[in-house]
């Protein structure tokens, strides 16, 4: 399995504080990639540098490199917006628009260039089914999103992101802010995203992470402290901290 | 006795105070009302089919207020239509573009001062700068401009609010579909504040047709009926204008009057409009 992104060497800081030390990281493609660790640990940070949404925050600093299919995402000639288009995000507090739940869907690809209604049709139609919502929905397309429940407002941002056709998801602990019934919706719906595309998730629920993630990354303090396969994260950790972090001694 | 009674000098003490608030009340209701009910009762009779369709013509001895109900329209349309892009979008540049926050602190703090300096001095500096150094003569176009100095930072201070309003979160959506600045701009914040750009507008509307001070200085006397383009390069008084002149210089009590009940209804008008599209918005939004 080849790598999708690489990380080396990352630091950032916001201001003068520095939220990452020197992070090298490898991610396979077509996998579910957790990242745990206590709150303030990073986790959110080094997943919004993967699709550069910590652009938008004043005073980020950061050094060291990140390679999208073996390209440089800090590099001049990268256009951010691409780059978002392929690295799609899902954030935690489900975000729809305040629009139709058919132009939240088609805001995507309207925003990269296509206009013909039957194109535009086709994509709100699959990436609807894509995220398992497309039964629940396909009555009332053209009434305004809010109306969702939250589940299903995740579940409509997830198909938002998968309409611009990305080839990594980003999810930012999608599913806590979320009931049981629905939380597991979003898991399945992860397990069976990640045979088309590449899913890197924070999560706070270490059992969601044993359940669904192939690897997973224990950060702590700005740091990666531990890396691997997550069955055996989970089981024989390496590292001291890592053990005192999943087996609840602190966190 | 127990300590929880409450004292005799601390009864009479609240009742004082009660009563002299609802005085307060009293006087408060009566003078609106009075205000009112006096300025419809005498200028209600006075208007007449022919004052509201009709100019003023010496010749005949006649008085109508036409041109001036046109004067305010122009004036009205002319500013809102300069001073509404202008605003919202220095409103949209400084929000969501201006990288310096301690320039921006600055020019929101101008405008604060700006929007409460009394209006005689916008008309004294639109005469000396539009009517003369630019050489507008005192015309409509001038007054229109000297209305849109004055109701710039109202526009941009609404706007601005209603900017601050729109929840990250939406910007973050957008963003993160790989949507440009401009994009998330147009299609997810603009609209989510179109309600407050639309109550700087009603609100900037009822000033202008209160205002006097500013247009008596810049915009003229005249009355004479002409179309929208030819309007704006000639002088000709706006309703407020004209309820001075007719009051102040013809003695003509009566006209004055119907002018002052016109422009409060057009007042409450504004009021009521600004109520409802405030509902009208919230409603949308609740959805």
């Amino acid at each position: 399995m080849s790598d999708i992104i690489t990380v080396k060497d990352l630091c950032l800081w916001y201001g003068s504080a520095q939220a990452l030390h020197n992070i090298c990281m490898d991610i396979p493609d077509r996998s579910i990639t957790a990242l745990i660790g206590p709150s303030g640990c990073g986790k959110s940070t080094f997943l919004k540098t993967l699709n550069r949404m910590n652009d938008l925050i004043p005073g980020v600093k950061i050094k060291g490199q990140v390679c999208y299919q073996g390209q440089d995402i800090f590099a001049p000639s990268v256009d951010v917006n691409l780059l978002r288009k392929d690295v799609g995000m899902v954030f935690q507090k489900p975000n729809p628009f305040p629009m139709s739940i058919y132009d939240n869907i088609a805001y995507g690809p309207r925003t990269h260039g296509i206009t013909s209604r039957i194109q535009l049709d086709e994509i709100v139609e699959s990436s609807l089914r894509d995220a398992a919502i497309w039964d629940e929905v396909k009555d009332r397309l053209k009434k305004n999103a809010l109306g969702l429940s939250g589940g299903q407002q995740q579940r409509l941002c997830i198909a938002r992101a998968l309409a611009v056709k990305p080839k990594v998801l980003l999810m930012d602990e999608p599913t806590s802010a979320l009931d049981p019934i629905s939380t597991s919706k979003i898991e399945e719906l992860a397990s069976a995203l990640k045979e088309n595309y590449t899913i890197i998730m924070v999560t706070h629920n270490m059992q969601q992470a044993v359940r669904i993630s192939d690897q997973t990354a224990f950060f702590l303090l700005g740091e990666l402290v531990e890396y691997g396969n997550s069955e055996q994260l989970f089981s024989q950790p390496k590292n001291q901290r890592t053990e005192d972090y999943i087996t609840g001694r602190f966190g | 006795m127990p300590k929880t009674q409450i004292s005799g000098r601390r009864r009479a003490y609240i009742r004082l105070m009660k009563s002299l608030m609802a005085v307060s009340a009293i006087v408060t209701g009566a003078l609106v009302l009075f205000m009112m009910a006096y300025v419809l009762f005498r200028g209600i009779p006075n208007i007449t089919w022919e004052l509201l369709s009709t100019e003023p013509s010496y010749l005949s001895d006649r008085i109508g207020i036409l041109p001036d109900i046109l004067n305010t329209v122009y004036l009205i349309t002319a500013s809102i239509l300069l001073v509404v892009p202008l605003g919202a979008g220095a409103a949209v540049y400084l929000t969501e573009y201006a990288q310096n926050k301690k320039l921006v602190a600055a020019i929101e703090y101008a405008a604060e001062t700006l929007s409460g300096i009394p209006s005689i001095i916008y008309g004294l500096v639109g005469m000396l700068f539009f009517c003369q150094f630019l050489k507008m003569q005192t015309s409509l176009l001038a007054g229109a401009l000297t209305l849109v100095m004055m109701n710039l930072p109202t526009i941009l201070r609404t706007t601005q609010e209603s900017l601050k309003t729109v929840p990250q979160s939406y910007r973050e959506g957008a963003f993160a579909l790989g949507a440009g600045k401009w994009r998330v701009i147009r299609t997810v914040v603009l609209p989510g504040c179109i309600d407050g750009i639309l109550t700087g507008c009603i609100l900037s509307v009822g000033r202008i047709l209160g205002e006097s001070a500013a247009l008596l200085f810049t915009a003229g006397y005249a009355h004479v009926c002409s179309g929208f383009l030819n309007a704006l390069s000639r002088a000709g008084a706006s309703l407020t204008v004209a309820l001075y002149v007719y009051a102040k210089e013809q003695g003509e009590f009566g006209v004055a009057f119907a002018i002052a009940a016109i422009l409060m209804l057009l007042t409450l008008l504004i009021q009521l409009l600004a109520g409802l599209t405030g509902r009208y918005f919230q409603k949308r939004r609740s959805l």
